[in-house]
């Protein structure tokens, strides 16, 4: 078989809970021995995702082999994964030994076997001696322990990890996450890890499934996620970055904050807006501004310890992020290097707005949820469907939700540089983006507005 | 004035009308029921009113069967309570309250009422009145005393705790025998304590649910106080007392936290 060496399959899941679909046709392998971490914001269904693998749910479709067998249907304790919980639900009533003994002994494995196992699954974790301490005694970071060889005693095929190091001190994290890397190495079996630490994420795994709104985002090895990110989510998610809108002029040579710049992408046609990603690292200051590929004036210089953060504003008005060893006194002239290579240039998702509405009358039509007023619409009857495009700059924001014609939730903030790229949820679910300089927070409930003259209504073509 | 504001402003100041009730209401008759099991009619110290128990089977009689009904109410009620309990723990919280407010709701009738419209209830239904209308009537009325501290410990309880061990290949028996019923004991002293103690001293519900023909301790008690038998009285609710502390001492070291339960 040619997925023999696929621990896990997931294929086309979805999951649907009453209100909202939490994971959207994910398909994903992972490979035996992999360590797979499912990164992403809170909400983006990473956890929904264990714990179907897990058994706690059931999908609404699709379907998940773990070694090969189907999965839909068979409970949590037929299965052969065993989860690491984040609050580590150790049992209360029982002491360290017998938490970790509770697996072995329901598979009425024989007495002597289970005290060595139950030792050498504590020695793993540094927790030797400790078989008679009550659990609740023990330190968060020595529970999470006993959690995990409770866990990997039982020798599963897939060790399930629900962000095991989020309830855990900084130095504490550090520690456990050299530890959990030379486990799997030790064990040689499956982990999947979620997490919401994008740095823990680039530490530990062989690959990272970057998730967000319930989609897979981009699926790599860490350095393929954080060098080559697929979309202006991972991009922000992963590490630091200047995320700017750009023009693909031609192969080769892509147009932003209105110069041209040398780069290595090629294939994205001509003339076409594109995103670009540049990591603080990889711009160079230079005290020369003439020599320059562009200039700007620091803003604001923070010593970060290894680095200075330092922000710059040219004089078109973007915002650049920038790590330098050196550091720039605020208010310096400096001028920008940018390597061709470093410039990392991303398909846009989408270059406007387009949602699905009915032409009320003439003038009138209804999308998100509600009656819009649009400019005369010619060859369209009252009632049919259609779809309605507009700019992201189109849509005005109002603190109000009751002073817009319809109102939603911000969800993601995206920085562009010089401006603001908005997600708002609308009451009915539906996304719209938008563009705008006003700062605005994640989770403001905001009115939404848009011109007549900016809606594009056409018929709706099927697909 | 500023002393007298001085003295109200301070936070222990207003707990003195509850030391003032504990005294008055709680520490003075336990005082008094002292004294007077320990005296004579003329006011003399004697233990003439415990030799009078020792010696008089019918007193010690009754105690025992009280506790053997106490015993049989208090396992109805936890039979009964429990599975109940569990359920409305696994019910969506709306419903749930709903729930514990229809059982609860009887509580807001006075016992005696309940209990006459209990008897009117047998009548009705032409069943005989006696021990089995005695049981009934004390697990009707005590029920909801061992429901509530059970369903608030499992409601409280981590659900993670069942899914791992689910996880860790439990079926639901395993997870309930292994994991949720240990958890629960909290819960389950509490619901004992709450209806074993009450079922010992109670008296009007036997009175009415056996037409007197059943007697309690509870009855033997109200009976010689009622009968101007003060000492002997004080005496046998001293014994009660007694018994019923050590058992609580019992429950209390053989579980820390029984008391969670009721919170």
């Amino acid at each position: 078989m040619a997925e023999s060496n696929h621990i896990i399959e997931i294929r086309h899941i979805t999951k649907n809970f009453p209100d909202k679909v939490v994971l959207d046709d994910v398909s994903l392998s992972v490979k035996k021995g992999e360590f797979l971490t499912i990164l992403g914001p809170s909400g983006c269904g990473k956890t929904t995702l264990l714990r179907l693998l897990a058994g706690f749910n059931s999908a609404s479709s699709g379907e998940i082999l773990i070694g090969g067998e189907q999965m839909t249907g068979v409970p949590p304790h037929l299965r052969p994964v065993n989860t690491v919980f984040q609050r580590y639900a150790l049992f209360p009533n029982y002491n360290v030994f017998d938490n970790i003994a509770f697996g072995l002994k329901l598979q009425k494995v024989d007495k002597r076997e289970i005290e060595q196992r139950v030792k050498r699954a504590l020695k793993m974790v540094g927790m030797t001696d400790y078989e008679h301490r009550d659990v609740q005694s023990l330190s968060g970071g020595q529970q999470q322990r006993v959690a995990i060889a409770r866990a990997i005693v039982n020798r599963p095929q897939v060790l399930l990890l629900d962000e095991p190091l989020a309830a855990l001190d900084l130095k504490m994290r550090k520690d456990m996450q050299m530890e959990l890397k030379e486990m799997h190495r030790t064990l040689g079996i499956t982990f999947v890890y979620v997490t919401h630490d994008q740095e823990e994420a680039l530490t530990l795994s062989d690959t990272i499934v970057v998730m967000n709104e319930g989609k897979i985002q981009q699926i790599g090895s860490p350095t393929d996620i954080y060098n080559e990110p697929c979309n202006a989510f991972v991009a922000d998610f992963i590490g630091e970055s200047n995320i700017l809108n750009a023009t693909m002029v031609h192969d080769r040579l892509v147009r932003f904050m209105d110069k041209e710049f040398e780069c290595v992408d090629e294939g994205f046609g001509e003339n076409v807006p594109v995103d670009v990603v540049i990591r603080p690292e990889d711009v160079y200051i230079i005290r020369n501004a003439e020599a320059a590929m562009f200039n700007g004036v620091v803003r604001s210089c923070i010593f970060k310890g290894v680095h200075y953060e330092m922000f710059v504003d040219t004089p078109d008005g973007y915002e650049i992020q920038i790590q330098e060893y050196n550091s720039f006194e605020p208010g310096t002239e400096v001028g920008m290097m940018i390597k061709p290579a470093d410039i990392h240039v991303m398909q846009k998702e989408r270059t406007e707005n387009v949602v699905e509405g009915k032409l009320i009358d003439a003038t009138h039509v209804e999308i998100l949820g509600e009656q819009f007023e649009c400019s005369a619409v010619e060859g369209i009857d009252g009632g049919e469907d259609v779809d309605v495009a507009f700019d992201f700059t189109a849509v005005e924001l109002t603190d109000d939700p009751d002073d817009g014609v319809s109102w939603g939730t911000i969800r993601f903030i995206l920085y562009k540089g010089d401006r603001y790229h908005l997600t708002v949820r609308t009451d009915e679910g539906e996304n719209i983006f938008v563009d705008t300089h006003d700062v605005w927070e994640d989770l403001d409930e905001v009115g939404i507005k848009i011109a007549p003259s900016a809606l594009r209504v056409t018929k709706r073509v099927e697909k | 004035m500023r002393n007298l504001i001085k003295f109200f402003s301070r936070r222990r100041s207003w707990s003195l009308p509850y030391v003032l009730f504990m005294a008055v209401f709680v520490v003075m008759p336990l005082v008094l029921i002292m004294l007077y099991a320990f005296q004579t009619k003329d006011g003399g110290f004697s233990l003439e009113n415990f030799e009078r128990f020792v010696n008089q089977p019918e007193a010690a009689n009754t105690f025992i069967y009280s506790i053997g009904i106490a015993l049989i109410t208090t396992i109805l009620c936890l039979i009964l309570g429990y599975p109940a309990a569990y359920i409305l723990s696994r019910l969506k919280p709306s419903t749930a309250s709903l729930v514990v407010m229809l059982f609860i709701l009887p509580m807001w009738i006075n016992v005696l009422v309940r209990t006459l419209a209990t008897v009117a209830l047998f009548d009705f239904l032409t069943l005989p009145l006696g021990e089995g209308a005695l049981i009934f009537g004390m697990v009707y009325n005590f029920l909801p005393f061992m429901i509530y501290p059970i369903y608030n410990v499992l409601q409280k309880m981590d659900h993670s705790l069942i899914e791992a061990a689910e996880d860790l290949g439990a079926t639901p028996r395993q997870v309930f025998v292994r994991v949720v019923f240990p958890l629960s004991m909290p819960g389950i002293v509490s619901g004992i304590m709450m209806v074993f103690m009450p079922t010992i001293s109670t008296f009007a519900i036997a009175e009415l649910l056996t037409m007197n023909n059943i007697k309690l301790f509870g009855t033997t008690i109200q009976e010689n106080i009622n009968n101007g038998m003060w000492h002997y009285g004080a005496a046998l609710s001293l014994i009660m007392l007694i018994i019923i502390g050590i058992t609580t001492l019992f429950t209390d070291s053989s579980e820390e936290g029984a008391n969670e339960g009721l919170l």
